[in-house]
């Protein structure tokens, strides 16, 4: 039990090390950047203002922004009964309250789950899962990703989604517009300031994005993969369920589409399915552990 | 002098001591209570489907009268029961009569085409899991406490403090199996 806790203590603290992180980085390329063309500091004062109200935005947010991103919608009680009804029932086994249920219409098999605590948690699972699985997998599953909950996961996990995949999505973003904006620039006459702006931007992004993944996958460590395996058990006292499950994730190779570089360490599974999904970039974001040594050490409990 | 203040040191380490075990057992006192009145709700929910089902069923197994009657005596031994001891075995006896209801029923296409039946007997399933699980967290939650008071130095004061063992929630295991469904 102490590991919990201690997982519980791990997950606040990294929370507020990525906001303070990603606050500072912003401010300090703002500074680079209206130092290198002579501006002034007061820019720097407002990029330091907007990137903490980002970071405080994310942090009471991050749940709604992840799940619009992703495209769920809210789960019906009728419709997909086993799913509704399996979450309360593991919720009760937790004693926690039961999470809002969100399924992604797409036929890939994944689930991941969201929210800053317990209060303000969601569960989400795509359509293909609820069509594979049956009452006891999906069990299973809704238990580890009520772990992830219980243990603060989803707040630490979130947060580094929205922040540092945001930091991803802008070094991406100029990465490309300096690629493709090369020939275009002759017509506009931009040859100056603004071309040398995002030429050093894309610089600085581009020595920066293995840095943000080595950040990633050290906030994302895998053994909370494992923990979470395991606290998941311990509500349903079935590890054949998850086992059994996770079995049937790792036979489908169909890639999610609603998931990103930002996300993919949310699922339970990778949602690229190790395709060649720029290959490189999804490798530096390798943060789950092998699905068959996870299968292996359930079937051993 | 430093008699007296080795004294008063000790008298405050007692003392917050003694706030701290009353307040955690307080705590888990609580959950318990709590945990108890979740098990209710679901044994409510489950009484309360029960003559939905048996009216749904009526229609379609007129030869299986006892079964039926079981299911019902069982309901209301559960409605009845008071005591935890009481409710658990009422809802153990309400199970068994309701696994042969659904094993009855698996020789009635009709019945088992019928939709209503076929969303109570998912929803009376849930519900058993509900009931499971809610025992559980009851049950974890006693195992705390209990162990609490037991261990050294808590057990010298808990009872003088007026925290007395919990009772699990028991379900008979043996008497489950005993039951057998006969098919005609």
């Amino acid at each position: 039990m102490m590991s919990v806790y201690s997982q519980i203590e791990a997950n606040k603290g990294k929370t507020w090390l990525i906001m303070v992180f990603f606050t500072l980085f912003i401010a300090t390329v703002v500074f680079v950047l209206t130092k290198a063309i002579g501006g002034d500091g007061s820019w720097v004062f407002i990029a330091f203002l907007l990137s903490a109200f980002t970071s405080i935005v994310s942090y009471y947010w991050s749940d709604k922004i992840i799940l619009t991103i992703s495209g769920a919608r809210q789960a019906d009680r009728k419709r997909d009964f086993d799913l509704f009804t399996v979450t309360e029932n593991v919720a009760i086994a937790a004693g926690l309250p039961k999470p809002a249920v969100y399924v992604i219409e797409d036929s890939a098999l994944n689930a991941f789950a969201t929210g800053r605590d317990p209060k303000h948690a969601a569960i989400c699972v795509t359509r293909g899962l609820i069509e594979k699985l049956d009452r006891r997998e999906l069990e299973g599953v809704v238990a580890h990703e009520l772990s992830h909950i219980k243990n603060f996961d989803t707040r630490l996990m979130t947060i580094v989604a929205i922040l540092v995949g945001m930091i991803a999505f802008l070094s991406d973003w100029f990465m490309r517009t300096l690629w493709w904006g090369g020939g275009r620039r002759e017509d506009r006459n931009e040859r100056g300031g603004l071309g040398a702006i995002l030429l050093m931007v894309g610089i600085i992004f581009a020595i920066l994005s293995p840095i943000i993944a080595t950040i990633i996958q050290l906030a994302i460590s895998r053994r909370r993969e494992f923990l979470a395996d395991a606290s998941g058990v311990l509500l349903t006292r079935n590890p054949e369920g998850l086992a059994s499950a996770l079995e049937k994730l790792s036979n489908d190779h169909e890639v999610l589409e609603a998931a990103s570089n930002a996300t993919a360490h949310l699922y339970i599974v990778n949602p690229f399915k190790g395709k060649d999904f720029g290959a490189w970039f999804s490798g530096l974001f390798n943060t789950h552990p092998p699905i068959s040594e996870r299968i292996k050490i359930l079937r051993s409990m | 002098m430093g008699i007296i203040l080795v004294l008063i040191a000790f008298i405050l380490l007692v003392s917050l001591y003694l706030w701290s075990l009353y307040n955690s057992l307080i705590t888990l006192k609580m959950r318990i209570k709590e945990a108890w009145s979740q098990i209710d709700v679901q044994l409510k929910r489950r009484t309360d489907l029960i003559p939905n089902l048996v009216s749904s069923v009526k229609g379609y197994v007129k030869h299986e009268k006892t079964v039926l009657e079981n299911v019902t005596r069982a309901r209301s031994a559960l409605v009845k029961a008071e005591t935890m001891a009481d409710k658990a075995v009422a809802n153990n006896q309400l199970s068994d009569a309701l696994k042969s209801l659904f094993a009855v029923a698996e020789s009635y296409p009709n019945l088992k085409a019928n939709e209503n039946f076929l969303q109570l007997q998912k929803e009376l399933s849930d519900t058993e899991d509900k009931v499971a699980y809610a025992r559980q967290f009851y049950n974890t939650a006693v195992l705390e406490y209990n162990t609490k008071i037991a261990v050294f130095p808590n057990v010298f004061l808990a009872n003088s403090l007026g925290f007395k063992t919990e009772d699990f929630f028991q379900t008979e295991e043996e008497e489950r199996k005993k039951v057998t469904v006969k098919f005609d």
